[in-house]
C-alpha cells in the first residue's frame, strides 16, 4: 500500500508553532493554533481534519494567501527551502507562488477565469515566471494537457472552461499548477466536488505526476479514503491543533488519539453492514470559544479530570508516531 | 483503497469525431443575427458613424463641398427636397446635391452640410466624454472594489489635502497660504523620507501614533465621492463649468467626461466585490500573478460586460447632454453647427418651418435609440454563460 516510503530526511517546507487568528466581533476565532508539520522531499503529507479545523487556512497561510485585515499570522514560521515565507516581503512571495509552491482548488469549477480559454490560462501560469517564445508556450501548454490526461488537448486549449467537465476541469488545474515544476504542491482537497470514479482518476493522475517529476505534496483531506491511498505521512487535524502525526501505517493500524480513533471508527465499511455506524458525540468547538484544557475533551470517551485543565503535549511512540494524548500512552509493553 | 493504485491508463482517449467547431467569430454572428433590434442598432450606427466621418471631410477645409456655411438670405425657410433658385444664386453658392435635401433655415444655410458636421460633433462628444468616464470609473471602481478594506492613514489624508488644497489657493491667486501649505507637503515628504532610513525609535510619539492611525478605509473614501459627486445636479454643474470655461467642443467632452463616472464607478466596484471572492482570484495569486495584473487580465475582463452596455447608453446620454448645452446655448460655438444649436434655432420657426427642429430632433432619437439597442443586445451576446443556451 505504501509504495516506495524511503527516508528523504532532509524537509523542503517546515511549519513551526504557526498561529493564525481572525479578528471578529468579540473573541478572535484561532483558527490555526500552533501546529507544527513539515514536508519533506518526494512525500505526499495528508493533513486530516473535520470542517473547520483549520486544514486550509494552514495551506493559505503557507503562500501568504490569508486576507488580512480579518486574519493574522500571529505567531511561527514557515520555512521553505532555508527562507522564512512569512518574513518575505509580497514581491518575493510573488516569485515563490506558482514557481516553486503551487496550489491546487477544491472547486475546479470556480478556480478558473470563466472569460479566457483554458490555453490562455496555462499559458499565463507558465509565462508569469518563464518568458519563452509563443510557440514554444504553445507547445508547452499541449504538453502539459497531455501529461495530465486530456484527449485532444491542441482543440481543448481553445476551450473555455464552462465547456469542460469538472474532472477535466480539475486536470486543468492541476495542470497550471505543474506548469512551472514547482517543488511542492498544495492540493486543498481536489477531489471534494468529484465523483468517485474520477476522483480516483486525480488521485491516480496525481500519484504518477509526483513519481515522474519528484515533487512534494501536501494534501488537504477530509476524506480518510483519499488519505490512506496517496499519503506517506499523515497529520491529524482538531480545531486548529495537531492532534496526531505519523506514517499512513501507525496512523490506521494503531490510532493512538481517540480523535483519530472516533474518525477511523466511523468510516463505513462492508464489515459493518447492518451494524450501526459509529458516530463522534458533539460538534467542533467554535473556534473563538475554545474548551480549556485538551480540545477534544467534551466529545472524548477517554477523557480524566486534568484533560479539562491541561494542554495535553505530544507522546512519542517511536518511529515517528505522535499523538497528544497523555491519557492513552502507555509507553513500553503496550500492543495495540 | 485500492483505487489509485492502478496505473493511469491515458490510452483509451482516442481522437473522438468532435462536432464541427464554429469560431468565436461565427458564434458572435450567430447570437447578434437572433437579436433583430440589436443588428439594426448596429447598422444605424455604422450609418451614423460613416456619415459622421464622410461629414467631416464634406464640411471641412477651406472650400468644402458642403458648405455649412454659406447664408443665402434670398433662400431662407426652403422646405426639404426644394431645388435652389439658380436665377438669384452665385454658380459657388448651388448646393452641391442641386437641391436642398433637408430645406434651408432662417439664415439661407443648407441644413444637410450642417447636419453633417454636427454629427460628427456628436459622435466624438459621445467617444470621448465616455471614454473618459469610463476609464475614471473602472479605475476608481476596481481599485475601491479590490483594495476596498486596506485603510489610508491619517498623515495621508492630510497630506493629500493639503496638496490640494495648497495647489487650488495658488491659482485662485491667495500666494502666500498656498505656499506655505505647499512648502508644509514638501517638509512632511523630506519628514517621511528621514523617517523611513532612520527608524530605529522604540517608542512612537502620542502624535506619531495618531498620525498614523487609519483614518478611512480606500473603499469608503472613494464611494463617498462618488455619492458627493451624485449629489449635485450634474447638467446644472456641467452648466456652471461650462459658464466658466472658455466655449469649446473639448471642454464641453471632458467635463460631461468629468461629471458621469459615478455609475461607472458603482457598477465596476460592484462586481469586483463578488469577483474578489471566488476562486479564480485566489487561484491566480497563488499563481504568483501581481495585484495589477490580477486587477487588469483577470478580473476586470469579467467585470467588463456591465460596462459596456452602461458605456453604449452613456453614449446615447452624453450625445443628449451635448445636444442640450448646445439647445442652451452653452454649447459648442455658433458658427460651428451641432444638433442641439440646429435644433435651438428652429425652434422659433417651428409653425413655419417644422423641419428645423424635427430633423435634427428625430436623428438625435434614432442615434441615441440605436445607441440603446445596440446596448442591449451587446450585454447578450458578451455574456459567456449565455452562450450555449441559445
Amino acid at each position: 500500500m505504501i509504495d516506495g516510503r524511503t527516508t528523504h530526511d532532509r524537509p523542503l517546507l517546515c511549519v513551526e508553532n504557526l498561529k493564525v487568528y481572525f479578528q471578529s466581533n468579540g473573541a478572535p476565532a484561532h483558527a490555526v493554533d500552533g501546529i507544527s508539520f513539515e514536508v519533506r522531499e518526494k512525500e505526499t503529507v495528508c493533513i486530516v481534519g473535520e470542517s473547520g479545523c483549520g486544514k486550509t487556512v494552514s495551506a493559505l497561510s503557507i503562500l501568504g494567501l490569508i486576507p488580512t485585515p480579518p486574519g493574522e499570522i500571529v505567531d511561527g514560521q514557515i520555512i521553505f527551502s532555508g527562507q522564512n515565507l512569512i518574513k518575505l516581503d509580497e514581491k518575493a512571495m510573488q516569485k515563490i507562488r506558482g514557481n516553486h509552491i503551487s496550489m491546487v482548488f477544491q472547486e475546479p469549477l470556480t478556480s478558473l477565469n470563466p472569460v479566457f480559454t483554458i490555453g490562455d490560462q496555462i499559458g499565463e501560469a507558465v509565462y508569469t515566471h518563464k518568458q519563452i517564445e509563443p510557440e514554444a508556450l504553445f507547445q508547452y501548454c499541449v504538453q502539459l494537457l497531455n501529461d495530465v490526461g486530456i484527449p485532444s488537448p491542441k482543440q481543448r486549449l481553445n476551450d473555455y472552461p464552462h465547456q469542460l467537465s469538472g474532472g477535466q476541469r480539475q486536470r486543468v488545474m492541476i495542470a497550471m499548477a505543474l506548469a512551472c515544476d514547482p517543488d511542492l504542491i498544495i492540493a486543498d482537497e481536489p477531489t471534494t466536488a468529484l465523483d468517485v470514479t474520477v476522483q480516483a482518476q486525480i488521485l491516480a493522475l496525481l500519484k504518477s505526476i509526483q513519481k515522474k517529476r519528484s515533487m512534494s505534496v501536501l494534501y488537504i483531506s477530509h476524506d480518510l479514503g483519499v488519505v490512506s491511498a496517496i499519503a506517506n505521512r499523515i497529520y491529524v487535524m482538531y480545531a486548529g491543533i495537531m492532534v496526531e502525526q505519523g506514517n499512513t501505517d501507525q496512523i490506521f493500524r494503531s490510532a493512538r488519539h481517540p480523535y483519530t480513533q472516533g474518525l477511523l471508527a466511523s468510516l463505513p465499511s462492508l464489515s459493518k453492514r447492518g451494524k450501526r455506524l459509529h458516530s463522534i458525540p458533539g460538534t467542533v468547538p467554535n473556534p473563538a470559544y475554545k474548551p480549556k484544557g485538551c480540545p477534544f475533551h467534551p466529545r472524548c470517551r477517554h477523557k480524566i479530570l486534568s484533560c479539562q485543565k491541561e494542554y495535553p503535549g505530544m507522546c512519542d511512540y517511536g518511529g515517528g508516531h505522535l499523538a497528544r494524548c497523555p491519557v492513552l500512552f502507555k509507553p513500553k509493553g503496550y500492543k495495540g | 483503497m485500492n483505487l489509485a493504485e492502478k496505473k493511469l491508463n491515458t490510452d483509451f482517449y482516442i481522437e473522438s469525431p468532435l462536432p464541427p467547431k464554429r469560431t468565436r467569430m461565427q458564434e458572435f454572428r450567430r447570437l447578434f443575427a437572433q437579436n433583430r433590434l440589436a443588428i439594426l442598432g448596429l447598422f444605424i450606427f455604422i450609418l451614423f458613424f460613416c456619415c459622421a466621418v464622410t461629414g467631416l471631410f464634406l464640411t471641412s477645409g477651406s472650400r468644402p463641398i458642403f458648405d455649412p456655411a454659406m447664408v443665402r438670405l434670398q433662400e431662407k425657410l426652403r422646405p426639404p427636397l426644394a431645388k435652389p433658385n439658380l436665377d438669384s444664386l452665385q454658380p459657388q453658392e448651388v448646393p452641391a446635391l442641386g437641391v436642398y435635401l433637408m430645406g434651408t433655415d432662417d439664415l439661407g444655410r443648407d441644413v444637410f452640410s450642417r447636419m453633417l458636421q454636427g454629427a460628427w460633433v456628436s459622435l466624438t462628444v459621445g467617444f470621448v466624454a465616455v471614454g473618459i468616464s469610463v476609464l475614471i470609473g473602472i479605475f476608481m471602481g476596481g481599485i475601491a472594489g479590490y483594495f476596498g478594506q486596506h485603510h489610508i492613514r491619517t498623515d495621508h489624508v492630510l497630506f493629500t489635502l493639503a496638496l490640494i488644497l495648497g495647489t487650488g489657493l495658488v491659482i485662485v491667486n491667495f500666494v502666500f497660504i498656498g505656499t506655505v501649505l505647499l512648502l508644509l507637503c514638501l517638509a512632511y515628504i523630506f519628514y517621511s523620507l528621514l523617517a523611513r532610513h532612520g527608524s530605529t525609535e522604540k517608542e512612537t510619539p502620542v502624535l506619531k501614533a495618531m498620525l498614523h492611525s487609519n483614518a478611512v478605509s480606500v473603499d469608503t473614501l472613494i464611494m463617498r465621492i462618488v455619492d458627493i459627486m451624485l449629489c449635485f445636479p450634474s447638467f446644472f454643474l456641467i452648466l456652471t463649468v461650462v459658464a466658466l470655461l472658455p466655449a469649446s467642443i473639448y471642454n464641453i467632452m471632458i467635463v460631461i467626461g468629468l461629471t458621469s463616472w459615478m455609475g461607472t464607478t458603482r457598477f465596476v466596484r460592484a462586481e469586483f466585490l463578488s469577483l474578489r471572492e471566488q476562486d479564480f482570484v485566489a487561484a491566480a495569486k497563488a499563481l504568483g500573478l501581481s495585484n495589477f495584473r490580477i486587477i487588469f487580465r483577470h478580473i476586470m475582463p469579467n467585470a467588463i460586460a456591465p460596462v459596456l452596455v452602461s458605456a453604449t447608453i452613456g453614449i446615447a446620454s452624453a450625445i443628449l447632454t451635448e445636444a442640450g448645452l448646445s439647445f442652451l446655448g452653452f454649447g459648442v460655438p455658433p458658427p460651428h453647427a451641432t444638433w442641439g444649436n440646429i435644433l435651438s434655432n428652429g425652434k422659433n420657426f417651428i409653425f413655419d418651418a417644422p423641419w428645423l427642429t424635427f430633423i435634427p430632433g428625430i436623428s438625435i432619437l434614432i442615434v441615441v435609440l440605436s445607441f440603446n439597442l445596440f446596448g442591449e443586445g451587446l450585454r447578450d451576446v458578451m455574456n459567456p454563460k449565455l452562450k450555449e443556451r441559445h
